[in-house]
């Protein structure tokens, strides 16, 4: 089997509490090819941020702590590598866009040299050469006037333009593999649109593998190519993107999906998940699901999470009833 | 209805904080803090001197009047009778710093009350009506800083002649309040623009109570802590101001005049200035500790 | 439309200027931040008015108006026949058991330092006379069991519950007082997924069971479609389109409407695929300096000289469908870029 670009299997982190043991990640698996398109979903908590910073190895510990798994990229393996070389992983081979592009901007440093700094540091340029290989960037990100605009600080920007210099930056050094953390979360959604259409566009360019985080089953739709789906730390669903959304294997997926409001149609009452997402201190046993879960069974709250099958080619759920509910909604 | 019913089941947080408060938990973080119990265990100390000094030595020992200081005994060396040595009157220096207690810790609990009275007064009213009220009242905050602190006090004292721990006490509360004012002032406008601020006022509640209810209780806590932190200065303060014979004069002591009178026979008998000075920074301290472990304990951000 | 006896709120050419000032001590007038720049809407007994549009256009001003919580520039708003920009504080104060307000950041409009029970029943210390014979305890009881909390926990504090549960906090604080409106500012946008369509529903109940009109304020349009009878737009401070929901969202008129209705992501690949999707240009101007003439027209594809000369009033373009635009969308225009095809059979008129 070829190496694909990023391989992540089985990834645990915990972190350690006041109250106990969070287990953030629990059982975390995907893997990403080039110029492909992942969406990681899962509402808050579900340990998309955690999971990312892991791969990213940019995790506080502690807290935090990697306690199982690996994340490979095209073959070798980087979780636990010593941070100088992982210095060279970062940026120049994983970069990630962060959700608040206002707080992860120096805000008494210039854009421009911001991102010039990326060229200085990974590559050695010159200041001269840096500056115009920042000034390509910022137009290739489409900042009006980036020679103007170099030397402007991040809060001369608005929300939409600062989180393209953030893109700008992230890209500037070419990576493989491009995590996007909630990119468009804080943007309105005029914006967001322009933001999804620019990452899209630079993956299609550059090939790179994209690695979307987002809790808005909407905006991946014609987005990602395969999507995974998160609850409690665990991966629950994996599969194509249409796949998941009109066979999905998976009770929780099957709730959340019912449970967006959708613009084209109005319905008296949304169909609701019952209950609350667990806290990680206590997470049900067995299914993390159950307690929520409309199927649940015996089996489902005793004994060991159910394992993450396949149901068909590349589409995988973690739920004791993924055939059965693979089957039921195969019709739509 | 149906499932909003269902919910109330299974809306209950399982998880483990099963009724924690905001002080519940900043004690919890106290409960587990060294320096909490060790500015504590000095704390009960200097309780016991100011309230019943009599358990800790003979008032007796204090006054040549009731024959306890004898110039026979002047500047004697500690001894089985002068366990930390004897003052220039012949008097028990342990004994007079057990008594010396009283005036100094009242002096930086009456300064520190006041000021954070005064000054989370002002603070609030400046932070909630904003515009000219708080403009003005913030001009006058920066005079006031503008003031250098000990030349102040002793300008001050100079000319209200009002001798004893109250002039002392009127002194530092005048160059203090604008302090715990900027401070109360900040966090003010900061709870001020938050939302339960606005839903207080949309159900029609005076600005009184939003004052009180919504406002102070948000605002107060960081004021709180420079108090505790300043009562150990102001200890110190009314020490300087009464060794500039400022303050607490005679036959009234206090830390401040023991460590005054004892300057010129510190060579011959260094136990009369380094005993009182000893209690004094002790005190000093277990405030100073206090309230660093009382504000890392109520500040969230600071937990673990 | 609706008589005006049914008329809950009325309001008419309302302005909200921010003065923009420079200078410490001697503070000067630079200009305006203009939030809310000539509006006029009303609502009916019983019907759901959602005001949308992008961050800063004005929309949550326009909410804390409604309550009176801030003094208007200019214009009237009649709330069951009163204008409360005359009233005084006091009077004010009484209005407040009429109309209610529900805010979005579930984390910061609850005091961190009251309990449950303090804060579902500060409403009745401040009008004792709503409680109507029961005990606070017992009212505190009753509105917690009503928007589905478990009235055990009234001595707990905030940070003690969920979003979703501190949100009904805020509902059932919003409902003590009977109120007959509510005003709901993004009530629901800090909200996950599944949770979210719990408190959608609570508010749909609980409009249904009370009568209550709603304000409900959001820049989700999928939200608003599960909620709304009517939709105003808003852009910089101003109402570009408003009408009933069907049409507003079958066949947008104002180009701003359908870039917004074109990029609310749908939950579905092929059908998101096969839309058109408006792709505006650039960011919102700034409220302090708005363009002449029309305001959107400095991102409006459409946009000709004439946009730049006059500003555009609405105008009915069909069933109490307003539009201000001069060169608005035809239906056929309009049909690309919204949803591909209207269920129209899941279309539920309420
Ligand atoms: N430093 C930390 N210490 C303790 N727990 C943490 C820490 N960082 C994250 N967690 C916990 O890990 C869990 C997963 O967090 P994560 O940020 O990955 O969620 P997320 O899926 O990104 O959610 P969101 O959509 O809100 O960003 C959360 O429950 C969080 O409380
Ligand atoms: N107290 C204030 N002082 C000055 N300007 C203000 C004030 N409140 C609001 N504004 C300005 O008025 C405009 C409208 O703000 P408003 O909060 O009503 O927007 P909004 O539509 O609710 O946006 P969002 O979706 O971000 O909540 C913004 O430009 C805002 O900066
Ligand atoms: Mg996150
Ligand atoms: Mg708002």
């Amino acid at each position: 089997m070829a190496d694909h670009l990023l391989d992540v299997a089985d990834l645990k982190v915990e972190f350690d509490t006041r109250d106990g043991v969070a287990r953030a990640v629990n059982g975390v698996s995907f893997t990403l090819d080039e110029g492909e398109t992942i969406a990681i979903l899962g509402e808050s908590g579900s340990g998309k941020s955690v999971t990312a910073q892991a791969i990213m190895g940019i995790l506080d510990s502690p807290p935090a702590r990697i306690t199982g798994g690996s994340v490979r990229l095209r073959g070798r393996e980087i979780l636990g590598l010593p941070e100088k070389e992982y210095q060279q992983v970062r940026g120049s081979q994983i970069a990630m866009i962060f959700q608040d592009a206002l707080s992860a901007l120096n805000p008494v440093i210039s854009v421009g040299d911001q991102i010039a700094e990326m060229f200085r540091v990974h590559r050695g340029m010159s200041r001269k050469a840096a500056r115009s290989a920042t000034i390509d960037v910022m137009k290739r990100v489409r900042i009006p006037g980036a020679e103007e605009r170099y030397g402007s600080y991040p809060h001369q920007f608005s929300g939409g333009m600062r989180q393209r210099i953030m893109i700008a930056m992230m890209i500037a050094l070419k990576p493989q593999v491009l995590i996007a953390d909630e990119p468009t979360t804080a943007l309105d959604v005029t914006v967001q649109a322009q933001i999804m259409d620019l990452l899209q566009e630079l993956q299609a360019e550059t090939r790179m593998g994209l690695i979307l985080i987002t809790h808005d089953l909407g905006v991946v739709a014609d987005v990602a190519e395969r999507i995974s789906v998160m609850y409690a730390g665990r991966t629950m669903e994996q599969g194509p993107v249409a796949e998941i959304y009109h066979h999905t294997a998976n009770p929780y997926t099957e709730g959340l999906l019912a449970s967006i409001p959708k613009i084209d149609e109005r319905e008296t009452r949304l169909p609701a998940i019952k209950g609350l997402p667990p806290s990680l201190f206590a997470v049900p046993k067995g299914c993390a699901f159950h307690p929520r879960c409309p199927r649940v069974s015996d089996q489902c709250r005793s004994g060991a999470a159910p394992p993450l099958t396949e149901v068909a080619p590349d589409h995988a759920s973690r739920c004791w009833f993924a055939e059965e509910v693979y089957g039921n909604v195969a019709d739509a | 209805m149906s499932d909003i019913q269902l919910d109330v089941e299974t809306s209950v947080r399982p998880d483990g904080p099963a009724s924690r408060t905001l002080l519940g938990d900043a004690w919890y973080d106290l409960r587990r803090s060294w320096i909490f119990w060790i500015s504590a265990a000095l704390l009960v100390f200097v309780l016991v001197m100011v309230v019943f000094p009599g358990l800790l030595a003979p008032q007796e020992s204090t006054s040549s009047l009731t024959g306890g200081c004898q110039l026979a005994n002047s500047l004697a060396p500690p001894s089985s009778q002068f366990k930390l040595g004897a003052d220039q009157q012949g008097c028990d220096v342990y004994a007079l710093s057990i008594y010396g207690a009283r005036p100094s810790v009242i002096v930086g609990v009456l300064a520190a009350v006041l000021t954070t009275i005064i000054g989370a007064g002002i603070g609030l009213i400046a932070g909630f009506f904003g515009g000219k009220v708080d403009s003005t009242i913030s001009r006058i905050i920066d005079i006031f800083l503008g003031v250098p602190y000990i030349l102040g006090a002793i300008v001050l004292l100079s000319a209200v002649d009002l001798p004893g721990i109250w002039g002392v006490v009127l002194a530092l509360t005048l160059l203090s309040w604008p302090t715990a004012a900027r401070l109360v002032r900040g966090k003010v406008i900061e709870a001020k623009g938050q939302d339960y601020t606005l839903a207080a006022r949309s159900l029609g509640a005076s600005n009184g109570r939003i004052m009180v209810r919504h406002i102070l209780p948000n605002a107060i806590g960081p004021s709180i802590v420079v108090a505790v932190i300043s009562l150990g200065l102001f200890i110190g303060a009314e020490a300087t101001l009464s060794y500039l014979g400022l303050g607490i004069r005679p036959p009234d002591f206090s830390w401040g005049t023991m460590i005054a009178d004892a300057q010129n026979a510190f060579f011959q008998a260094p136990w009369t200035l380094l005993v009182p000075a000893g209690f004094l920074t002790l005190t000093v301290l277990a405030f100073i500790l206090l309230g660093e472990a009382v504000s890392e304990a109520l500040d969230p951000k600071l937990r673990k | 439309m609706s008589p005006t006896r049914d008329r809950v709120i009325a309001v008419s050419g309302l302005v909200k200027y921010y003065p923009i000032t420079r200078g410490i001590v001697f503070q000067k007038k630079i200009g305006d931040v203009r939030a809310v720049d000539h509006v006029d809407f009303t609502v009916a007994q019983g019907e759901t008015l959602a005001i949308v549009g992008e961050s800063g256009c004005g929309k949550s001003t326009t909410g804390r108006l409604l309550l009176g919580l801030e003094p208007v520039t200019a214009g009237s708003i009649e709330i069951l026949g009163q204008d409360i920009t005359t009233m005084s504080q006091k009077e004010l104060r009484a209005k407040r058991r009429d109309i209610q307000m529900i805010l979005q950041d579930p984390y910061t409009s609850l005091n961190p330092r009251m309990t449950v029970a303090s804060i579902i029943g500060e409403p009745f210390e401040i009008h004792p006379e709503a409680l109507a014979g029961r005990t606070k305890q017992e009212a505190v009881r009753d509105l917690m069991d009503r928007v589905g909390l478990n009235p055990e926990f009234v001595n707990r504090y905030p940070h003690q519950f969920s979003g979703g549960q501190r949100q009904r906090i805020g509902v059932a604080r919003a409902l003590a007082l009977k109120p007959r409106i509510i005003v709901a500012d993004e009530p629901v946008s800090a909200l996950d997924v599944s949770v979210q369509a719990q408190v959608m529903n609570l508010l749909l109940d609980l409009r249904d069971d009370l009568g209550l009109s709603y304000v409900f304020i959001s820049h989700d349009l999928a939200v608003v479609r599960q909620i709304a009878d009517r939709i105003a737009v808003m852009y910089l401070g101003k109402i570009v389109e408003t009408g009933p929901q069907d049409p507003v969202y079958s066949s947008p008129a104002h180009p701003y409407t359908a870039a917004l209705i074109s990029a609310a992501p749908i939950p579905d690949p092929e059908l998101q695929a096969s839309r058109e999707r408006i792709e505006l240009e650039g960011d919102v101007p700034s409220p302090a300096d708005p363009p002449s003439g029309c305001r959107f027209r400095t991102r409006c594809w459409k946009a000709q000289q004439r946009c730049a000369d006059e500003e555009p009033l609405l105008r009915d373009v069909g069933g109490g469908h307003l539009v201000a635009c001069h060169f608005p969308l035809t239906p056929e225009e309009a049909a690309s870029h919204v949803v591909p095809e209207v269920p129209s059979g899941h279309a539920t008129d309420s």
